[in-house]
């Protein structure tokens, strides 16, 4: 169990190219992120549990689905710890199983008006399954 | 001047308009934008993680079949996935590698490509005080605010557009056109994104904030250079509204080539 642990926190790393020590918790990634109120876990937190090896309880929830990736955790870091890769990284983990995409390409399509740009439902084909 | 053009898939639908007003103006204004041959769609966001390699690969492909160096986005997304997967191509030798051993293209692409956003090239290529001289129809006494968003600007290391806190591009655009720019907090925050479509609740609430926030510094209305952030400027605003257009359509009125 402890040797999956560390592979899930190894990919995570590997795959988002962050490096969580460098982090300094002055939380100003969390206190700009436009999706703050809607996460369980902020993006602060993010960095924290990943460097604790906490990815599956990231992976669970619904949080790493709020992020809108306005990359503003990204570019206002003062580290440049970049959380919002990390999110990105845990997603990406979650969705690559098999089974487990958010959405499938009948509830994306299903959303489609005649205002709904194309661009929105391909965004939600990447981010919601593989 | 011919540059070569990416519309994307959205402006050949739900945002015709703005591919239409880009390719009036552009003649206007002496440049021919060339559309390239067999696009695919860009993917719509920028894959974060290093190892989506598949993911970056139709962005490589526009990169590769630009004969004219120079490639024009105009879409807000299409411009920072191409941007950015170039940025990674340069930089990354294993993407670099995985990508040409997949595609095996007969000349491997050398990294060359300049991705340049239509408002790059007024700017830079054309320049504001030029752009002025083409004004026919200046749009003397019009309180226009700028809409960036996010995907434009951030992030800045890679997008190189203007300053991603405290941009300046669309602002002197809309005062060479003859308007007064505004500006606003609210005008490099996030409009709610694709998050749209299972959470219409996270998509209001940045909308009335931005919204909110042009309304209470004097904006009459809006411009943007994304169809997501035009989506939901106007399908998800609920207690403040303002038009919103395509930074292309006021740029064809100025220049008076709007109708026809």
């Amino acid at each position: 169990m402890e040797n999956h642990v560390q592979m899930l926190t190894e990919t995570a790393l590997r795959i988002s190219g962050v490096n969580p020590q460098k982090c300094m918790k002055c939380g100003k990634c969390s206190g700009t992120c436009p999706s703050y109120d809607a996460m369980e876990y902020h993006p602060h937190q993010f960095v924290a549990m990943v460097e604790k090896g906490q990815i599956e309880k990231l992976m669970e929830s619904d949080s790493i689905y709020m992020c809108l990736s306005c990359m503003a955790c990204v570019e206002r870091c003062p580290r440049g710890v970049e959380p919002g890769k990390l999110v990105e990284a845990v997603r990406l983990m979650k969705i690559r199983q098999q089974d487990q995409n958010r959405k499938n390409g009948n509830d994306i399509a299903a959303f489609a008006d005649e205002n709904v740009p194309q661009q929105l439902l391909m965004a939600a084909m990447r981010k919601y399954r593989k | 001047m011919i540059y070569s053009y990416y519309p994307g898939c959205t402006l050949k639908d739900r945002a015709k308009e703005m591919d239409k007003y880009a390719r009036a103006s552009a003649a206007a204004l002496g440049i021919e934008l060339r559309e390239i041959p067999e696009w695919q769609c860009c993917g719509a966001v920028y894959p974060q993680a290093s190892d989506e390699i598949a993911s970056r690969l139709s962005a490589v492909r526009a990169l590769m079949n630009t004969e004219e160096g120079k490639l024009v986005t105009m879409c807000s997304a299409c411009h920072h996935v191409i941007k950015r997967t170039n940025y990674d191509w340069n930089r990354d030798a294993d993407f670099r590698m995985k990508a040409t051993n997949y595609m095996k293209p007969e000349v491997p692409y050398d990294g060359s490509t300049q991705v340049l956003h239509f408002l790059e090239v007024i700017r830079d290529e054309i320049g504001f005080e030029e752009l002025k001289k083409k004004v026919v129809n200046p749009l003397t006494g019009r309180k226009i605010g700028a809409f960036y968003g996010c995907m434009v600007l951030r992030p800045g290391k890679e997008l190189a557009f203007d300053d991603p806190e405290n941009p300046q591009i669309i602002e002197d655009f809309i005062r060479a056109l003859g308007a007064e720019p505004v500006k606003y907090p609210y005008r490099n925050e996030c409009c709610g994104a694709y998050v749209a479509l299972e959470n219409k609740n996270c998509a209001e609430t940045q909308v009335d904030r931005a919204l909110n926030s042009a309304i209470a510094n004097g904006c009459e209305e809006l411009i943007t250079a994304c169809p997501l952030c035009m989506y939901n400027l106007v399908e998800n605003a609920t207690r403040h509204k303002l038009p919103v257009r395509y930074f292309t359509e006021l740029l064809a009125e100025a220049l008076g080539v709007k109708e026809g």
